[in-house]
């Protein structure tokens, strides 16, 4: 059993920690998208199917549906904020607005977002998203969002900061019994996560652009 | 070297005040059309989490990339003291700096956070090319200030060839800036390529000169001053050497890409299945915007004025399109994650995507533009920018 880590207000995050998830891809089901609605729940930002201007409504973590056209080969996977450790929206953000927290979490800082969208076009994984709309009043007050700004997955830096030790997309997944999310401290070689990696084969997205990522998947 | 006589645009005229009041009408509906896309967000364009970068950045990026083009005239005659290029100088220092203003308030106004301006010039990233930019346009609108300055003030006008070589470096600067804004990007097929800088400067130097050209002979037109041919028939041979490298610079690197197979998809997408994008890759920048110009340009139909003029308009039609494919292409294309899987989600994973620019975007563009060309109205009129005649026999006496 993974030990929480929460920490003090006072205390900055720390370096010693790294913040990741596992992703199992072998057991991520077709047509689920359950972590979906628990980010959105989480998170507070709407739904796609119920947002009006689909086009544009944000979308924190979505399900990819994969075919090898040649094998037929299916797979599915959730794809978000991959939380690179040499971030391209970091490196690109004009403010300094995109940052990498300490323990390896990517954010947005919203109160120096200027809304280029240059770390849209810069990210490999199409993971942020614009807030192209006023927002409904759905927000949460732990989950500061805003018109005109960019955002993506936080890895649930609310949770993370109050003890949780995991993400709302992890708990959602492992409360349906798929278990193919696991999230933890891939410093501490004693975490769930650094013993699953150690003993499945697993990938980076995009691994040819070594971003050193903080999400890893099997069987892709 | 012969004196010249520059005189001001007495600008008094119906004319004037109708080209004017024409603009102005253009900046207030660029402005409207900020207003609205601020107010309700960019919800109300075209653009969204796919092609998150749309029409204002194609006519941004194409004004900035004019202006630093627009300085050639006045680098020519300054730096490689070309003498007849000298009267024209002034009015190609103060383009630039229109067309720079013009590009950088509608580059700025489609922030989705335009109010935050402040934010970006008192935070900087250090890594970021963006930020680069905000130091390469200041320092642009500050170099090309002074260098103007040399070119007005007889008191300082020893200084012009250092003011001028500094604003001549610079520029080359900030277009490969301007260039490494898309090519420092890794993620898109089409961006992620050194060719980008180089490839910038010299549709710079075309568009530019384009623009340039087309606003002398209708200002010389309109105000009734003499322009001979002697300087038209110079500056549209150099027109043609630039639009032919540009020619050659894009050619190169779709070859280029075409020989790797991870690139046969992107290429495929901008040469073939691209729709709108193809039509605008092939008859935009490719008829439009090289063959038709250089075949005017390099035949008979070059020699006379109105066809100069269409060859210029023409390869600003082109300098056009190919913004619109180099910004709105490479993002259309969808984010190859996985190579040889085919992919599908809500978030329009594994498709083209499609981009419909909304009024509002158009004439936040065209306000840009309105802007740069009402600077200039308006320059020419309090400054002495023009010569009052650059018939054949005026210029063939300054290069004597």
């Amino acid at each position: 059993m993974e030990v929480a880590h929460g920490r003090p207000e006072s205390q900055a995050a720390s370096s010693a920690v790294r913040w990741g998830m596992l992703v199992d891809a072998t057991k991520c089901e077709s047509g689920c998208d359950d972590c979906v609605t628990a980010c959105s729940t989480e998170n507070g930002w709407t739904p796609v199917d119920q947002s009006v201007h689909k086009k544009q409504a944000p979308q924190w973590i979505r399900k990819l549906e994969l075919q090898n056209p040649l094998t037929q080969m299916e797979t599915n996977l959730p794809m978000m904020c991959q939380h690179c450790a040499d971030a391209p929206c970091v490196d690109v953000c004009p403010t300094g607005a995109s940052f990498k927290r300490a323990d390896g979490i990517v954010l947005v800082n919203r109160h120096t977002c200027i809304g280029c969208r240059y770390c849209m076009m810069a990210c490999p994984y199409k993971a942020r998203s614009l807030v192209h709309e006023s927002l409904n009043d759905t927000q949460k007050p732990d989950v500061p969002r805003g018109i005109g700004c960019v955002e993506s997955c936080t890895l649930c830096v609310q949770k993370i900061d109050r003890g949780d030790g995991t993400t709302a997309c992890v708990e959602a997944c492992t409360a349906s019994g798929h278990n193919a999310l696991l999230f933890g401290d891939m410093n501490d070689p004693e975490s769930e996560i650094s013993k699953r990696l150690r003993e499945l084969p697993t990938k980076q997205v995009r691994a040819d652009l070594n971003l050193n990522l903080g999400v890893r998947y099997h069987g892709i | 070297m012969a004196s010249i006589t520059f005189r001001e645009v007495e600008g008094s005229s119906l004319k004037y005040w109708l080209l004017f009041g024409g603009l102005g009408l253009f900046v207030l509906f660029g402005a409207l059309a900020w207003n609205y896309m601020h107010h309700h967000g960019h919800v109300v364009t075209g653009m969204d989490n796919q092609i998150v970068w749309g029409l204002p950045h194609v006519f941004a990026v194409f004004l900035i990339v004019a202006a630093s083009g627009a300085l050639n005239v006045a680098s020519i005659a300054s730096v490689f003291n070309q003498k007849m290029y000298k009267p024209l100088a002034p009015l190609s220092a103060v383009l630039a700096l229109a067309l720079m203003l013009g590009g950088l308030l509608v580059l700025v106004l489609d922030l989705g956070r335009s109010d935050r301006l402040i934010v970006a010039m008192t935070h900087f990233n250090f890594k970021s090319m963006f930020t680069w930019n905000v130091f390469l346009y200041s320092g642009f609108f500050g170099l090309v200030g002074i260098y103007l300055w040399t070119m007005l003030d007889r008191s300082v006008a020893g200084y012009a060839k250092t003011a001028g070589t500094a604003a001549f470096i610079w520029r080359l600067i900030l277009t490969t800036g301007t260039g490494s804004l898309f090519g420092f990007l890794i993620a898109r097929e089409l961006y992620g390529s050194s060719m980008l800088a180089p490839m910038f400067i010299i549709m710079s130097f075309a568009y530019g000169l384009a623009v340039y050209l087309m606003v002398l002979a209708a200002a010389y037109a309109w105000t009734g001053r003499p322009l001979g041919d002697a300087v038209m028939l110079r500056l549209k041979n150099l027109l043609a050497v630039f639009v032919a490298a540009v020619l050659y610079f894009t050619v190169v690197f779709h070859l280029t890409n075409l020989y790797f197979a991870k690139m046969e998809g992107v290429e495929a997408f901008v040469l073939r299945d691209g729709g709108i994008i193809t039509t605008l890759f092939w008859v935009g920048q490719i008829v439009i915007g090289c063959i038709l110009p250089l075949f005017i340009l390099l035949t008979n139909l070059g020699k006379t004025r109105v066809w100069i003029m269409i060859a210029s308009g023409l390869i600003i039609l082109g300098g056009m399109a190919q913004m619109y494919v180099t910004i709105i292409g490479a993002q259309a294309y969808p984010l190859d994650m996985f190579p040889g899987l085919l992919e599908s989600s809500s978030f329009a994973d594994g498709q083209f995507h499609t981009y419909s620019p909304s009024v509002p975007e158009f004439f936040l563009g065209f306000g840009g533009v309105a802007i740069a060309l009402l600077a200039t109205l308006f320059g020419i009129k309090v400054l002495r920018l023009l010569p009052a005649s650059l018939d054949d026999a005026t210029v063939a006496r300054l290069e004597h």
